[in-house]
């Protein structure tokens, strides 16, 4: 798939330089401890969190095991309603599907809604390759676009950067795209704001064509479901003439009833919010109100290889609240770039490597990017057992086996001696010789304890041979670090001090 | 092979391990989570509603069907508004009190048009108290979605109790999901700047709800 980074280094390499960044690591660590505890607070407003949850994970996996029933479904009724299903078996053939139906239209720009499969896919370079602009729509999303970075949250993306950053992004790039930023601009947020507001309107104002993803579609009723926070997504779904929405076929569920779980549990994981903003719901095409076309593009692109792994398939219940990210030590350390794709955090530890396969050196390295504290299993809406697939996973590094590539078996050999296992091998002592990364996570030794077999998994189980590692201690990893090497567990890339960050 | 047949074909070899009694939908999902969260009076949801709206930065008023031609009046005379967008099944009497320049909902408007009027005046479909959440359906008295959408000032009006709901569940109960649905809980928002939550991006800046009865 396209979706790697090109030329990212492996996970241990860029997390390292990524720690090196204090700016970097100050927004990350504000960001995502304003964030947990506003999480924690908008959860514990209702009572029956742990039946949504596990309703929520019911529903994912029930569809996931009779998708093909459902994905049907869907396309009967979204042909039914008035919309065009195509169907996308990865990245390249997404975009070529998409690329056409945009040239058909006559357009040379359109206006996106921020959307991680059409990242994923590289569907903006794709476009741009054919003469057409795609211009996002989401205040993070422009930022990241005009300052040609990459995005690094999945709901944040531009998490990493501070406002007086985008300030200097806004005043000497927007010029180049459309309306110039107001004289002036300083930076408090609400002048940014204002100043994105400005310069988008006048894209969506002209706006023939809109592409959007989705959080949900409902296969009963063909209805599908983006939820937001700033209206850019309704602009894009209702001005436009012609609608185009990608998305991943395991974003279905069974029933329009389904939806009452997700909205209640999305919006407080994600922005801890009771609701967010705006969510818009839309059937094929409504006569006079909203595009007059409307094209859904159902993409594949390693979700049904994800699919075939029995124990793997549970990361393709995620409802990408980004409630794992910022919860997780190590993200908060590493930062987002350092997952070399757009899934970044814990769920794009466990995904990226199915969805790409692990023949890479960053996907090899990703299952290690973890220290199995289990805080992204415990605050994940829909109960994702990410530690369970990242040993999984290390396993399938390690020691090779069956998987499945591009709809066809394969049996993986294993990495040793490969650059994977290197890199792997990097990742491993990377993690384990950064305690203060693993400090945050309290909850190790319940969890851990039942995850860890005797020796360390995947590469760790050789590492452990012949670097002198002790079995996979039974007691928590950092008062085994504090036991075993006598300091408090903080070493120079450790920043939880975080008055650098705290204090902006 | 089209891409439909090998992505079909992908999943069932995928799903090889699932058999054929597999439990159903319905064995499947547990629904034992509440469809309302506390018991409330109809008096004390309304309140909620009311508060959770504030909460989220919604302009709330409350007051009786007779009043409210004279609120609606008030509220864009406040705003220094000249013109109005008008949902084609409006109550006419809403309006009453007013002298601003109504602007119709049509098909061939075009979106600059829009742009150019300062407020808009609608019903809704139906609200919920839990989340201070407002339903749009584009009934004949909310119109397209778009009216909603590009004039920076939104006047809402909810008839209370009937149109409200405590929970989430109940509200998509009463909801067709073949309709355009818009969602709306509190003015357009942005955290992307240091998580700062920031009022108004590109949806109405300033929404204004009506609690009429
Ligand atoms: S894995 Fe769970 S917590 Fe993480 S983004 Fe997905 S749904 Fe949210």
């Amino acid at each position: 798939m396209s979706g790697t980074f090109v030329g990212m280094p492996a996970f241990p390499k860029a997390a390292h330089e990524a720690v090196g960044n204090a700016t970097l690591r100050g927004n990350l660590r504000h960001a995502t401890h304003t964030i947990r505890a506003k999480r924690a607070n908008a959860v514990a407003e209702v009572s029956d969190w742990a039946q949504l949850r596990e309703a929520g994970k019911r529903i994912k996996d029930h569809t996931l095991r009779h998708l093909d029933r459902y994905l049907v479904q869907l396309e009967e009724s979204v042909t039914a309603a008035g919309g065009v299903v195509h169907w996308a078996a990865d990245a390249d053939e997404a975009n070529r599907i998409v690329t056409r139906l945009v040239e058909e239209t006559g357009e040379s720009e359109v206006v996106k809604v921020k959307s991680m499969a059409t990242q994923e896919i590289g569907l903006n370079e794709a476009l741009l390759a054919a003469g057409i602009h795609a211009y996002e729509t989401d205040l993070a999303e422009l930022i990241v676009q005009l300052g040609k970075d990459r995005p690094s949250h999945i709901l944040v993306p531009a998490i990493h950067r501070n406002r007086g950053e985008i300030r200097d992004i806004f005043r000497t790039e927007m010029g180049e795209w459309g309306r110039p930023a107001p004289d002036g601009l300083t930076d408090s947020p609400a002048e940014l704001a204002e100043a994105a507001r400005l310069h988008l309107r006048e894209k969506f104002l002209r706006a023939e064509v809109g592409i959007s993803g989705a959080n949900f579609m409902v296969a009963e009723t063909g209805t599908l479901v983006v939820v937001e926070s700033e209206g850019n997504g309704r602009m894009c779904l209702t001005l436009p003439r012609t609608l185009i929405s990608v998305v991943g076929i395991e974003k279905i569920v069974p029933t329009w009833r389904d939806l009452e779980v997700f909205l209640q549990t999305l919006p407080r994981s994600s922005t801890a919010e009771r609701m967010n903003p705006y969510t818009s719901t839309w059937t094929g095409t409504t006569d006079e109100d909203g595009p007059r076309a409307f094209h859904l593009v159902l993409l594949d692109n390693g979700r049904t290889d994800t699919l075939a792994d029995e124990v793997g398939r549970q990361a393709l219940r995620c409802i990408r609240c980004s409630a794992c990210l910022n919860v997780c030590p190590v993200y908060e350390r590493a930062g987002g770039h350092a997952y070399g794709s757009v899934y970044p955090g814990p769920i794009g530890a466990i995904l990226s490597p199915q969805l790409r396969g692990t023949s890479s050196e960053i996907d090899a390295s990703l299952p290690y990017a973890s220290s199995l504290c289990g805080a992204c299993y415990e605050v994940c809406p829909v109960a994702i057992d990410i530690p369970e697939v990242l040993v999984h996973l290390r396993e399938r590094v390690a020691q090779g086996g069956p998987a499945t590539r591009a709809g066809n078996k394969v049996v993986l050999r294993p990495a040793k001696g490969h650059a994977a296992e290197r890199a792997a091998m990097r990742a491993a002592r990377w993690a384990f010789s950064h305690p203060g990364a693993l400090r945050t996570g309290q909850r190790l030794a319940s969890r851990t304890r039942r995850l860890h077999p005797r020796t360390l998994p995947g590469p760790g189980r050789a590492w452990s041979a012949t670097r002198d590692l002790p079995a996979v201690p039974a007691e928590p990893f950092r008062d085994w670090w504090q036991r075993t090497h006598g300091t408090d567990g903080t070493d120079g890339t450790d920043g939880t001090d975080g008055k650098k960050g705290a204090a902006r | 092979m089209s891409g439909r047949e090998r992505i079909l074909g992908r999943v069932r070899r995928a799903l090889a391990d699932v058999p054929a009694d597999d439990p159903s939908y319905e064995q499947a999902v547990a629904r034992d989570y509440l469809r309302a969260h506390g018991a409330r009076s109809a008096a004390e949801t309304v309140h909620l509603l009311a508060a959770n709206l504030a909460d989220y930065r919604a302009l709330v008023h409350r007051c009786s069907e007779v009043e409210l031609p004279s609120l609606i009046a008030g509220l864009l005379t406040d705003r220094g508004a000249t013109s109005v967008l008008v949902p084609p099944g409006l109550d006419e009497g809403w309006l009453a009190a007013t002298d601003v320049t109504r602007v119709a909902d049509r098909a061939d408007s075009t979106p600059h048009e829009l742009d150019g009027v300062d407020s808009v005046v609608t019903a809704c479909a139906v609200a919920i108290a839990e989340t201070g959440t407002i339903v749009l359906d584009g009934a004949p008295d909310q119109g397209r979605r778009r009216i909603t959408l590009v004039p920076d000032h939104h006047i809402c009006v909810v008839r209370v109790p009937d149109q409200v709901v405590s929970g989430v569940p109940q509200a998509l109960e009463r909801l067709d999901p073949a309709r355009p649905l818009t969602w709306i809980s509190g003015p357009s928002a942005t955290s992307d700047i240091e998580l700062d939550r920031v009022e108004g991006v590109h949806g109405p800046r300033t929404l204004e709800v009506v609690l009429v009865g």
